[in-house]
């Protein structure tokens, strides 16, 4: 079996370009050309230095002691909350920042749910001296303040999306829109492995240095590249692309992803896009998708605005409907809880988002020599007014 | 021959008007398709609504909303329909999301528009390969005209291809743009379609997207068979009535 894309921009069944003509001649301009720019030398030292230097890669894999004990088994973290700006929504702006530079584009556009892609979008084109436009959904705006001041410090305008449901999914629309009406000059990064091909697969191999890394840095600690498992949240599945991806041919390893159950998986007011969602076409590809039986698209929910998505990335569809990952459904909740835990525990105040990777544990038995890495996709910071409320800090 | 193919055929400027099926009120459909066509309307395109139409402005973006609230479906919006050809002769068309249609079933969907006498589709997010591949087969089974958009950024190459998978009309979008986005055509405008119109296409074209008025018709139509209007339409309608739709087709064709 095999679990990367192929030629067509496929994933099995899911994946493609279901998009209006006229943004065809963007993503065709970008489909013939990311493979050969991303393997140009100057573009890999370029893209490696900024990693190095302004990220701070490579972020550690780090031995998570007394989380272990609790759970009586090995749990590595790999901390891309340590990244430059939190999370490791920036591995992917730098790629497509330089990408971006390389196609000759002086305009950027991003949408946002948390705020995470739309800071780490800001972040990169503020390096490059870029013009950069944020969608973000109105409701989310005023949920996260925070991350709005940032995106403005950095220069970036905010433009609030208000039509439909006023979150991401709607930001994402607008951005759409947005790249239709600027056909010439504009690049739109897309934050997560969702899109028509080729995002999936770029925003994939920009993130794979998650997985390039905790291969030698497990064979240092370990000695031996493989751990038994790989776990990581799913929102539009980035994180966890990259997490699983020097991995997902290797059979010894199995692969854990983990979804928002919201208030719970049969509720109404859930995430868990495998569970609930149908085959469908969502923002150019087809994937698993959250709709009603007469094809419109539902209005997810969780407490975690990075995972509050109606969608699935191709990728992690095609590993689900072949049942190469184990998919985990978390509620609010048991997120919650897992959140805090590793704050007693570890003194690492983690996102929402990778709370719900977190609470696998509890859920979930391994075995005492188990070894598992968990993509600690991000910091809690951004969080804390929605920890506090919670927890009545 | 299909209804699309003949009206092509009549020697005049082709007026289209697309509108968003179940607005204003759910039941309106019918009355609209039937005033329309009285009002001297040459082709309809009728709108399936859908929760994310992402090639859209605002104005046929709040109309689809509403027209969902209102309950529209696909098999409400067939069952609006089953006795048209009773009372309408003009071509109509579906316009629509691939999503909703994928759902349906896409060949249960063509086999339903061949029963109540559809006679096209446009699917802004089926992209015209993918159609080739996988669907012209069904389509045509059920007598189905697909129509292809082409916009000013589209390679010739590309027109070339799009014009031989056609055989009804080519939908040019007149500048790069969501629809409803425009006021009055430039000299970069008419570039194009004077550019498109020199190609000499097998297919006859039809200007779409920023149609308003019969100024902006009337320069559309100096280059192409036809112009659609839709935004403006919609507007007209939630601002002036349903009653009334005569009023705008005449301030339209002058
Ligand atoms: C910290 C963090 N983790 C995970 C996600 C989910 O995104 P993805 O599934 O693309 O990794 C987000 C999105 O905002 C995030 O901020």
């Amino acid at each position: 079996m095999n679990y990367n894309v192929n030629q067509k921009g496929y994933y099995g069944t899911f994946g493609g370009a279901f998009i209006p003509e006229m943004l065809y001649p963007n993503v065709e301009e970008l489909r013939q050309k990311y493979l050969e720019v991303m393997a140009e030398p100057d573009f890999k030292k370029e893209f490696n230095q900024l990693l190095k230097d302004y990220v701070g890669r490579p972020s550690p894999l780090y031995f998570a002691k007394r989380l272990s004990k609790k759970y009586n088994t090995k749990i590595y973290l790999k901390r891309e909350d340590l990244n430059h700006t939190g999370a490791h929504k920036i591995n992917n702006t730098i790629g497509q920042i330089l990408m971006a530079k390389r196609l000759g584009k002086t305009r950027i556009i991003a949408e946002t749910g948390a705020g995470q892609h739309g800071v780490a979008t800001a972040t990169v084109c503020a390096l490059m001296g870029l013009e950069c436009i944020v969608y973000m959904g109105e409701i989310d705006i005023a949920r996260q303040a925070p991350n709005v001041a940032r995106m403005k410090m950095l220069g970036a305008k905010v433009v609030p999306a208000l039509s439909g449901s006023r979150t991401l999914k709607d930001a994402t629309n607008e951005a759409i829109r947005d790249w239709i009406n600027n056909p010439v000059n504009t690049h739109y990064i897309i934050g997560s492995a969702i899109g028509p091909h080729p995002y999936p697969d770029m925003v994939t191999r920009f993130q794979s240095v998650i997985s390039e890394e905790i291969k030698w840095q497990l064979k240092e600690q370990e000695g031996r590249e493989n751990p038994n498992y790989v776990v990581a949240c799913i929102g539009g599945g980035s994180n966890a692309a990259g997490t699983y991806y020097h991995f997902l041919h290797e059979p010894d390893v199995k692969i854990i992803a983990v979804e928002a159950a919201g208030l719970g998986v049969n509720s109404g007011e859930s995430a868990a896009t495998s569970v609930l969602g149908k085959e469908g076409i969502i923002h150019g590809c087809k994937t698993l998708l959250m709709q009603t039986v007469d094809g419109q698209i539902t209005e997810p929910y969780s407490i975690s605005a990075g995972l509050d998505y109606p969608g699935v990335g191709p990728m992690h569809a095609h590993l689900a409907k072949t049942g190469r990952a184990e998919f985990m459904a978390i509620t609010d909740d048991e997120a919650m809880t897992a959140g805090l835990e590793l704050c007693q525990l570890e003194g690492i105040i983690p996102a929402i988002e990778t709370s719900h990777a977190l609470a696998i544990f509890e859920q979930k038995t391994f075995k005492a020599d188990d070894v598992i890495v968990v993509s600690l996709s991000g910091r809690g910071d951004k969080d804390l007014d929605t920890y506090i409320k919670y927890f009545k800090l | 021959m299909n209804r699309i193919q003949n009206k092509l055929q009549e020697d005049k400027k082709l007026l289209s008007i697309y509108f968003t099926a179940g607005y204003p009120s759910l039941n309106d459909t019918v009355t609209i398709i039937q005033d329309l066509e009285k009002s001297g309307v040459d082709m309809i395109e009728i709108g399936l609504p859908f929760s994310d139409p992402l090639a859209d402005g605002p104005t046929i973006q709040a109309s689809s909303t509403q027209a969902l609230k209102n309950g529209m479906t696909s098999e409400v919006l067939f069952n609006q329909l089953k006795d048209i050809r009773k009372t309408v002769n003009i071509p109509l068309i579906i316009m629509g999301y691939f999503n909703p249609i994928l759902q349906y079933g896409v060949e249960a969907f063509c086999k339903k528009c061949q029963e109540v006498g559809i006679d096209g589709l446009i699917i802004p997010d089926l992209p015209v390969d993918v159609y080739h591949d996988d669907y012209k087969t069904t389509f045509e089974t059920y007598g189905l005209i697909n129509v292809f958009l082409i916009t000013p950024q589209t390679s010739d190459d590309r027109i070339h291809f799009i014009d031989s998978v056609s055989n009804g009309f080519i939908y040019m979008v007149s500048s790069a743009s969501v629809t409803g986005s425009q006021s009055g055509f430039g000299d970069e405008n008419t570039a194009y379609f004077k550019r498109i119109a020199n190609m000499n296409l097998k297919n006859p074209q039809i200007i779409g997207f920023g149609i308003s008025d019969n100024k902006t018709f009337t320069q559309a139509t100096e280059y192409a068979k036809g112009a659609i209007i839709g935004s403006a339409f919609i507007k007209f309608l939630s601002d002036t009535s349903v009653n009334a739709i005569h009023e705008f087709v005449k301030a339209i064709k002058n």
